[in-house]
């Protein structure tokens, strides 16, 4: 007893009304209905999966998943967002900073820096895990508590878990600034020698092996050279020492991988009652440009409104506010048609990354079925 | 850290197979009891309670268990915000054990993955040869 084609597509549209939405819940489910079989085949799922590429640039990656549920879209952009490792500065060892930018604000807007570099060198990079300050009794007993085995080899600097880089920058004035200055020159960058501090300035310090993984050109540094960091006057200098270490965006959002990460349904018009002359063009122009096109009509003569291309709407609704229309046109969202959005930092590619989420998960599964094992023993 | 430290060369033997990619944890002796059993559970219902996860792996847990046909009641919770533990509750019909059913959910979650990785990247290879300026790498 199969469901008719209507209801099939009834079933994939959330609905979208003036003041609410229904029919939000996902029905694909065992039991749900009476002689209809939902149960998990994954055969079923490769036939009905679909992936459409709209865009595909190393900072920014557009496509469409069909046939995949919410929960599991979800879960790739949460660990898009929150569990992939990335390197970001960690530790910052001021030695000189007479800028007027104080340490603390300095050192955060140097851990905010996206940093890349070799894929492989990453990809050999472990874990740092800080120890507990040893002025923190507290700190201690929490991470003793933990019950984490303690390696104490990840505990220490090391060529594999730390990128080390430094910034050197003073400010002095240019050779004939003086004199500039007394003929009324105003700008800074001819006065003065290094007035504005560069995130090109870092310079990359290898450590051990490093040089072998992070050879040029792919040495660790700013995926852009041109992130401002300081100003700085005559005589202002900042000298600092970076430890760069891997982590994830759950602990620090500057270990997100991603810009953004999201998604959004691909909204659903369906013009019950034709639309036809002046209001035609009315009805267009309460959509985004591009949505709805006007035809001929060859019954009546007149321009006719139908659906062009649904993925530019933006679901603003404004339709729904005038009576002509408002019972002639159904708004909705399909369910299962994910247009996801990934913008990466620069530390890796967006597509590489969605791929690496999906990794996450199955690497998530896996490790707990080897618990879930250990706990059967 | 109050000071500086020097930087030592990694320790032989320190490292360890990386093939896990983005898993937080790497190292072969930090496999944990994570999956605790909550009292007064039978073959056929019981609650499971995960250390450090959250709606990431509960929600797609909870629907590709809710995928079984065996599976009477399947839900997650995260008893408090501020603690890093997620609860897993399955019910059964008749005798299904629901260990079974458990292990099954993590094992069609990762047959999931599989197909998603599989057909990503067709239609991304596919993509790039028919876009050529998609090519163009930073």
């Amino acid at each position: 007893m199969a469901p008719s084609q209507e209801e099939l597509e009834r079933r994939r549209i959330v609905g979208v009304h003036a003041e609410h939405v229904d029919n939000v819940s996902s029905t694909d489910f065992p039991h749900h209905y009476l002689g209809e079989d939902h149960s998990w085949d994954v055969d079923h799922f490769r036939n009905k999966l679909q992936v459409k590429f709209h865009k595909n640039k190393p900072f920014e990656s557009v496509f469409s998943l069909v046939g995949i549920d919410a929960a599991v879209a979800n879960a790739f952009r949460r660990i898009l967002l929150a569990e992939l490792p990335t390197l970001a500065i960690e530790d910052v060892f001021v030695f000189n900073n007479t800028s007027i930018i104080q340490d603390e604000v300095l050192c955060h807007r140097l851990g905010l820096i996206p940093l890349t570099g070799s894929l492989e060198g990453l990809r050999w990079m472990r874990w740092y895990k800080k120890p507990p300050p040893a002025d923190d009794p507290a700190a201690q007993a929490a991470a003793r508590a933990s019950g984490e085995e303690f390696d104490s080899a990840a505990s220490v600097p090391s060529d594999n878990n730390t990128v080390v880089m430094d910034l050197n920058v003073k400010c002095e004035w240019a050779p004939d600034g003086q004199k500039l200055a007394k003929q009324g020159e105003r700008d800074p960058e001819k006065l003065y020698v290094n007035s504005s501090v560069y995130a090109r300035q870092f310079q990359f310090v290898p450590q051990g092996n490093q040089e072998k993984y992070f050879a040029e050109p792919g040495q660790i540094r700013p995926v852009n050279p041109d992130v401002l960091i300081a100003k700085l006057r005559p005589g202002q200098e900042i000298s600092l020492r970076c430890h760069c270490v891997k982590g994830i965006g759950a602990d620090h959002a500057k270990f997100s991988p991603v810009a953004t990460a999201s998604y959004r349904l691909l909204p659903s018009i369906t013009i019950k009652e034709p639309i036809l002359g002046q209001d035609a063009k009315k009805f267009a122009r309460c959509f985004p440009k591009g949505v709805i096109e006007l035809v001929d009509d060859e019954a009546t003569g007149e321009k006719k409104a139908v659906v062009k291309d649904t993925m530019k709407d933006t679901v603003s609704r404004e339709c729904l506010r005038h009576d002509e229309f408002k019972d002639k046109v159904a708004l909705g969202r399909y369910r299962d048609h994910f247009i996801f959005s990934v913008e990466s930092t620069g530390q890796f590619e967006s597509d590489a990354l969605f791929l690496e989420s999906v990794k996450a998960l199955k690497a998530k599964c896996q490790r707990f079925k080897r618990n879930l094992a250990d706990l059967m023993r | 850290m109050s000071q500086d430290q020097e930087m030592v060369d990694a320790v032989p033997g320190a490292e360890v197979d990386g093939s896990e990619v983005g898993e937080p944890v790497r190292e072969k002796q930090r496999i944990r009891v994570l999956v605790a059993q909550l009292p007064g559970s039978t073959d056929t219902a019981a609650s499971f309670e995960f250390e450090k996860e959250d709606h990431t792996l509960g929600n797609a847990l909870r629907y590709i268990i809710m995928k079984n046909p065996d599976v009477e009641f399947c839900g997650y919770s995260i008893p408090h915000p501020s603690e890093a533990r997620m609860n897993l509750r399955i019910q059964t019909w008749d005798d299904v054990n629901v260990y079974d059913v458990l292990e099954k959910g993590l094992n069609d979650l990762m047959d999931l993955c599989d197909v998603v990785v599989d057909k990503f990247t067709i239609s991304r290879d596919e993509f790039n040869a028919t876009n050529p300026e998609s090519e163009i790498r930073a």
